[in-house]
């Protein structure tokens, strides 16, 4: 394996014509290997722009973003996609594929050879805690919220990436059942060593999951840190937004020792 | 009853009529989308150039069809008179919908799907193939359907330039005043339409419905679509050929044409079976509407037909009205050879001038002989003229004038054909006929003399492409052969024996040719 962070930002601005300001300004961070970033702050604030900068969904306008130690402009965009998991708030699923193709995606365009796609599948399904017996032959439109969003999170696992990127994943869904699927990420998190960058405005979902969390505020970094420096901090944009948690009660023991530890 | 025995004895025609009918609409959709689809897909990816290419087709689907069909004929290739004319207007109609429904679905795709897929490392080629595509089939498929849908309505038009199907029973029974043949083209296509939205309609409800990828290849489907459509053209023009005249080749041809009203396909036939029995290969290409006759004879489409004096004079060479029949004839002659390189041929022997008619009962209880003893009526009555005669230089206008009448209301604009009946029906009380027309006698209808000499003469003439009276010398024969052998009552007899008694132009031709001793 090589040295070296997963993903780096150097100096990375983002602005888009007759916007007033750059939609992310002057990025320098970065992720290392098997580390678990989850970004946060208020919609607006660049996150999934960050996300995006990535796996070249975008292109800086200033600044270098470097993958596996190598500028995402120098990489082919396809290639670098897909050895970039991607995972999006209401999943994202092929609407016409059944659950199966939907996570056979990325193994069947690297043209894997079908009895090992079909094989991965059913250990995929079994990895996010469904029956493949029940579920591989259905449609997204047969599947709950939290169903799909596992599928979701299968389908990016399945070509086996180094990198995960997750945009609000559990966003759209009712409390218990995100909770289970924070919990069950988590865990996921641990087991599989995979370098993952998160994108939630929930905090407490941070918290949970988090080696370090990044605090963003009008595009720019305002605060990265372990999530223990986290509740510590003296910055009073970020004690602001802790501040919304202690109303709703956190439990700071039940704060995870998260993948990275 | 007498309408099954209608249809019990002319199946095959019908047939016939409705199997190209369905051919043209079939092949012209495919291709416009096949044309369409891509063209679309094209513009969703440059954006730049959308509203100009809907802006196009949009205006193209506005051009009336007829007027389509005749700025069409003059071009090279995709032009002249038949099928393929209208196959290529059919296709320009199509385009819009098909372009449009394929943008609206491709663009209608979430957004959250297209940018998975994207982020999942699909190529270009494979996001279309994969995900746009299929997910916008059921879009783009109502656009064919509308497409094909229109194509029925609009192929019903090409009969006027030859291109057969159900609108040539449709034109036939307008001019021949036979309700039954207009029912017979009509409700068949009609019936077509609702069939083609069915049929388009449940594939696309497949399509709509979602469906596992694997058993729906596109790519295989448009391959197979495409040799479907390849094959479906050879069988067909396979089949024109085969059922084209195909006595030899070394048989001079000629093709006659005829404008669309029964006179001109008596005499289109009349000439057409002389020169058959001369041996030469004749192609029919009659009914063709507008001027479309004298485009296609300029164009090389047609080597013949029957023409009048007083149109070629004013309507083509654009000149004044003019009363003198000896200079008129002299005129067009000279003009036809210098710019057309077209021999006008003898006189046929009967005009052809515009009649001003009214009801029988009126001009009996009014007792009306002449245009002028109209006048004191005019401002009570109303008028219903065909489009030619509110167009024409020597036509409403100056007519009006010269006769110095008053109608109660501007005159009815609409179909020569349908004069007779609006008038025999009492929705107007005079029009604008033809002399020599056998619904004049057939529907009791009097002649009003021109007592102020303001219609100019229309005296019947064939016209000839000079390169074909040298290739074909029989068909300068035959011209000759015809000089001052037709009087304006054995034409006007003709007429009524198609119009009123419902026998076949060229049965009746060949009864006066076998009078004649032709």
């Amino acid at each position: 394996m090589r040295s070296g962070p997963a993903v780096e930002f150097r100096g990375v601005t983002f602005s888009v014509e007759h916007a007033p300001r750059p939609i992310v300004a002057d990025l320098d961070f970065a992720i290392a290997r098997g580390e678990t970033l989850v970004i946060v702050g208020e919609s607006g604030c660049g996150k999934t722009t960050t996300l995006k900068l990535i796996n070249r969904l975008l292109l800086p306008t200033r600044g270098t973003v470097l993958v596996e130690g190598r500028a995402t402009t120098a990489w082919d965009p396809v290639r670098l996609r897909r050895s970039i998991g991607y995972v999006i708030q209401e999943a994202g699923l092929f609407p016409h594929f059944t659950v199966e193709e939907n996570i056979a995606l990325v193994p069947r365009l690297d043209a894997w050879p079908e009895e090992r796609i079909r094989h991965r599948v059913r250990e995929m399904l079994q990895l996010v805690g469904l029956d493949s017996e029940r579920f591989a032959a259905r449609f997204p439109h047969e599947l709950s919220g939290g169903q799909r969003q596992r599928v979701g999170v299968a389908r990016a696992l399945a070509a086996d990436p180094p990198l995960l990127l997750l945009d609000e994943p559990f966003g759209a869904l009712d409390p218990l059942t995100r909770a289970e699927l924070q919990r069950e990420f988590a865990a996921l998190c641990r087991r599989l060593h995979k370098t993952v960058v998160f994108v939630t405005h929930d905090l407490r979902e941070a918290l949970l999951l988090a080696s370090r969390i990044a605090l963003m505020r009008d595009g720019r970094m305002q605060l990265l840190a372990t999530p223990r420096e986290f509740l510590r901090t003296t910055d009073e944009y970020a004690r602001a937004y802790l501040a919304t948690l202690r109303v709703e009660g956190f439990d700071e023991d039940r704060m995870a020792p998260s993948c990275a530890e | 009853m007498e309408r099954l025995q209608f249809f019990a004895q002319n199946w095959p025609l019908l047939l016939r009529l409705t199997s190209e009918h369905l051919v043209l609409v079939v092949i012209s959709t495919a291709i416009a989308a096949l044309i369409g689809i891509p063209l679309g897909i094209l513009l969703v990816r440059h954006p730049r150039w959308k509203d100009l290419a809907l802006g196009i087709a949009g205006v193209l689907q506005t051009v009336p069809s007829l007027a389509l069909f005749g700025l069409l004929i003059p071009l090279p290739l995709i032009g002249g008179i038949g099928a393929r004319t209208a196959t290529v207007a059919l296709i320009l109609y199509a385009l819009l919908p098909i372009i449009r429904n394929t943008i609206t679905g491709i663009e209608g795709v979430d957004r959250h799907v297209r940018e998975a897929a994207i982020a999942m490392g699909m190529t270009p080629r494979q996001l279309l193939w994969q995900v746009e595509l299929p997910l916008a089939m059921g879009v783009i498929m109502a656009g064919v359907r509308v497409a094909a849908v229109i194509g029925v309505g609009v192929a019903t038009i090409a009969a006027a330039i030859g291109a057969g199907g159900l609108g040539t029973l449709i034109f036939r029974g307008l001019r021949a005043n036979d309700d039954r043949l207009i029912l017979a083209g009509a409700v068949p296509a009609a019936m077509m339409a609702l069939a083609v939205d069915w049929a388009l309609g449940r594939l696309e409800s497949r399509l709509r419905a979602r469906r596992p990828s694997r058993t729906f290849d596109l790519r295989a489907v448009g391959l197979a679509g495409s040799a479907a459509l390849v094959l479906l053209l050879a069988i067909f023009s396979a089949w024109r050929f085969a059922t084209a005249p195909t006595a030899g080749l070394t048989k001079p041809r000629l093709v006659v044409g005829s404008k669309d009203f029964t006179e001109q396909v008596i005499l289109g036939e009349i000439i057409a079976q002389m020169l058959e029995a001369r041996g030469v290969e004749v192609e029919r290409r009659f009914e063709l509407g507008g001027n479309l006759c004298h485009n296609a004879l300029i164009a090389g489409q047609i080597d013949l037909y029957p023409e009048y004096t007083g149109t070629a004079y004013t309507a083509i060479l654009g000149h004044p009205p003019l009363t003198d029949v000896r200079a008129v004839y002299e005129h067009v002659q000279r003009e036809y050879l210098e710019k057309f390189d077209v021999i006008v041929g003898p006189p046929l022997g009967f005009r052809n001038d515009f009649a001003i008619l009214v009801r029988g009962a009126d001009a009996r209880r009014l007792r009306l002989r002449t245009i002028s003893d109209i006048a004191p009526y005019a401002p009570s009555w109303r008028a219903g003229f065909g489009q030619d005669f509110i167009s024409r230089s020597d036509g409403y206008a100056g007519f009006v004038r010269a006769y110095n009448l008053r109608f109660a209301a501007p005159p009815r604009e609409m179909d020569l054909a349908l004069t007779y009946r609006a008038l025999a029906a009492g929705e107007v009380d005079v029009i604008a006929g033809n002399s020599t027309d056998g619904l004049i006698a057939a529907l009791d209808l009097v002649q009003l003399e021109d007592d102020r000499r303001y219609f100019p003469p229309y005296e019947a003439v064939m016209l000839v492409r000079r390169e074909t009276a040298t290739r074909i010398p029989e068909a300068r024969e035959v011209l000759e052969r015809l000089a001052g052998s037709i009087s304006t009552a054995e034409m006007r007899q003709m007429n009524y024996e198609v119009d009123g008694e419902r026998r076949s132009p060229a049965e009746v031709a060949r009864a006066w040719r076998a009078r004649k001793g032709f």
